[in-house]
């Protein structure tokens, strides 16, 4: 069935619906926890997943400012949708985690343990070219510095990712402004373009790593023409031209820190919930706080670390009060953080262009808009 | 990438767990402070003048604390904490054999190095509680006092009650080229010392302001204050430092909590250029 020259690492192959159930059974077979997206909570959303026919066949999300629905597509696409309120973050950088538990002895003396990292490895299915870039800038964040987070480190380490390249950009998008996408260029085991149409529905599969290459020596394929290329590169091509946003990024970062007392912040203010829903779902957003139980018995101890947000008034408590104690200065830190400081702290911006703070803010603020307007308005706003 | 990230970092060791160490001895310094001093005799990892613990309360909670003692005696732990929040009060009921979680030391330090270097004065100007993070550096230019110039202490407290280290106060100013000038906010029977704003003491030390580090740490308003003010005199701006403090649940650049625009006080500081801070600063609720 195979060449061995296609199924290798820079090669690539051709697999049908079956092939992908096949890819998916081979790498639960193979040990790993394998996630993927699922129609749940009426959205698409990622979850553990044991065969293909969990994927949302059929089904997109069409996205605006404040606004995600569901609707079918009428073709059976698998990957015909953009993004949901899920990011693998879920599971990287886990939204609830004991961080470690500890005992008093009767001498008064302590021991702390942490859990141990959970056994299995994750295989993530479907992972888009924006959120590999979120995945990447967490890993700088989290596990590219001098401290690292342990249990980031174990979660992430050996995850096994198959990505697919977008076909059907969400009206939020705007990964092409922000160079992210929408092809994935690397950071990948194997990568999936759905051709689909005239009568076919088969995925070319990218061979990104040697481990990709020997699970796909137990899925039936056949090698990939200069055709299946070109459709793929096609399909690439199409979805960059389909971005339902931009973002100009020129000079981003001078324009935001030298614009930190524009006008436009009192005005977003004005709409701001500070309901941190777009933290949430963002997938670079890693900020966390701890809490620290004690059982009733006092005799036994643990912190809990969970997601946090700076658009909390506890965020920034400091005796006496908060410093950021407004929704102004609240939105401002996140969206300069984001855009403009996120380049002195991890060498990036910290925004991928997936458009899912625009979709999930319930008063449908647009971050895209917000940098336009400061932009457009920056000399009336320099003091 | 996929693959890039290994397991080795999960075997590395957990910045977020705390070792257990023994309260040794507690002395009440005022009415609501008191420094405490813990038992990391096996294998203390030593600190730098003006870096900080996490300190951890069983079941109650963690919170920054700038180490307050000797940097050349580490076995000695030593802090000095005011009784204001959820965490600290219970810390400052902390009893000798009483067991804490520390985690640390973190943080820049005061540049001490860069001081002995240059051979220069060092003036050092600390309002309430902020003569604890730099009393290290007292510590270490008393121990090493051929390598500084003359080392000038300024301190104001809310009241003559608020006083930290009085005896020591008493005791530094009797060392050859040490200068303490003291001030309160508000007097009290008995206090014949002066009143009025840290600012006021620049006026009653005679330093040669070109050749002088600075080290503030106090409420953020008196630093910027002091800033001001040696700049006045003076003193170079790259040569005036401040302690910054920020809400911290980390103290790695994991949590996020303390950042200060591209700064993170945890890593980045505690201890900053004030040329670099006092811009920041500027901003509201930055």
């Amino acid at each position: 069935m195979d060449t061995q020259g296609a199924a290798a690492p820079g090669g690539a192959v051709i697999i049908g619906l079956d092939g992908l159930d096949a890819l998916i059974k081979a790498l639960a077979a193979g040990g790993y926890r394998v996630i993927g997206p699922a129609l749940g909570d009426g959205a698409i959303i990622f979850d553990e997943i044991q065969s293909a026919a969990q994927l949302p066949a059929g089904w997109t999300d069409v996205q605006a400012p404040g606004s995600y629905r569901l609707e079918q597509r009428g073709d059976g696409a698998i990957f015909g949708f953009a993004v949901g309120p899920h990011s693998w973050k879920k599971f990287l950088h886990e939204p609830v985690l004991r961080l470690w538990r500890a005992q008093r002895q009767s001498d008064g003396s302590v021991s702390a343990a942490a859990d141990p990292p959970p056994a299995a490895r994750f295989a993530f299915i479907g992972v888009r070219s924006c959120d590999l870039h979120a995945v990447a800038i967490q890993d700088q964040v989290l596990i590219g510095g001098a401290d690292k987070d342990p249990h980031y480190a174990a979660r992430r380490g050996g995850a096994f990712i198959v990505a697919v390249n977008c076909t059907a950009p969400g009206g939020n998008c705007f990964c092409v402004s922000m160079g992210t996408g929408p092809r994935v260029e690397s950071g990948y085991d194997l990568a999936l373009t759905e051709l689909l149409g005239d009568g076919r529905h088969e995925f070319v599969v990218e061979i990104g790593s040697a481990r990709g290459a020997a699970v796909m020596q137990q899925v039936a394929h056949r090698p990939a023409q200069e055709t299946h290329r070109r459709a793929a590169a096609e399909v690439s091509a199409r979805a960059a031209s389909q971005m339902g946003r931009e973002l100009d990024t020129t000079g981003i970062r001078e324009l935001l820190l030298g614009n930190l007392e524009h006008p436009r912040w009192d005005d977003v203010a004005a709409r701001c919930l500070a309901c941190a829903n777009c933290t949430m779902v963002c997938p670079t957003c890693f900020c966390t706080t701890v809490e620290d139980h004690a059982d009733l018995t006092g005799g036994g101890a643990e912190r809990v670390r969970q997601w946090d947000s700076c658009y909390t008034l506890d965020f920034s408590h400091l005796h006496g009060g908060s410093v950021r104690s407004s929704i102004k200065s609240r939105y401002r830190q996140w969206l300069t953080h984001k855009l403009a400081t996120w380049f002195d702290q991890f060498g990036s911006s910290g925004c991928v262009g997936c458009g899912r703070c625009i979709t999930w803010c319930p008063v449908g603020i647009d971050l895209t808009e917000e940098v336009a307007a400061i932009r457009a308005g920056q000399e009336h706003g320099k003091r | 990438m996929a693959a890039g990230a290994d397991t080795a970092a999960a075997g590395a060791a957990d910045p977020m767990m705390p070792r257990f160490l023994r309260v040794r001895r507690t002395v009440r310094e005022t009415h609501d402070t008191v420094t405490l001093e813990l038992d990391d005799s096996i294998d203390a990892p030593g600190f730098a003048p003006g870096q900080f613990n996490m300190l951890y309360v069983f079941g109650a909670g963690e919170v920054a604390v700038s180490i307050s003692g000797p940097p050349a005696r580490p076995q000695n732990l030593v802090h000095t904490i005011r009784g204001v929040g959820a965490v600290t009060a219970p810390l400052v009921d902390a009893r000798r054999g009483s067991v804490l979680g520390v985690r640390g030391p973190y943080g820049s330090a005061w540049p001490l190095d860069e001081a002995a270097r240059a051979g220069c004065d060092l003036l050092l100007m600390a309002g309430g509680i902020g003569l604890a993070p730099l009393r290290p550096v007292i510590y270490e230019v008393l121990r090493r006092r051929r390598e500084f110039g003359n080392l000038i202490i300024l301190y104001g407290a809310r009241t003559p009650a608020d006083v930290l280290y009085r005896k020591e106060l008493a005791q530094w100013r009797t060392h050859p080229g040490v200068t303490v000038k003291m001030i309160v906010d508000h007097a009290a029977a008995g206090w014949s010392g002066r009143v009025g704003v840290i600012t006021d003491l620049l006026g009653a030390v005679e330093f040669d302001a070109a050749e002088t580090i600075a080290m503030t740490c106090g409420p953020e308003v008196m630093m910027r204050f002091s800033y001001r003010e040696l700049l006045r005199r003076g003193v170079p701006p790259e040569r005036v430092y401040m302690s910054m403090e920020r809400n911290m649940k980390c103290a790695v650049g994991l949590c996020g909590h303390c950042q200060l625009s591209p700064i993170f006080i945890c890593k980045d500081g505690p201890v900053l250029r004030a040329d670099r801070v006092d811009p920041l600063l500027g901003v509201r609720e930055l």
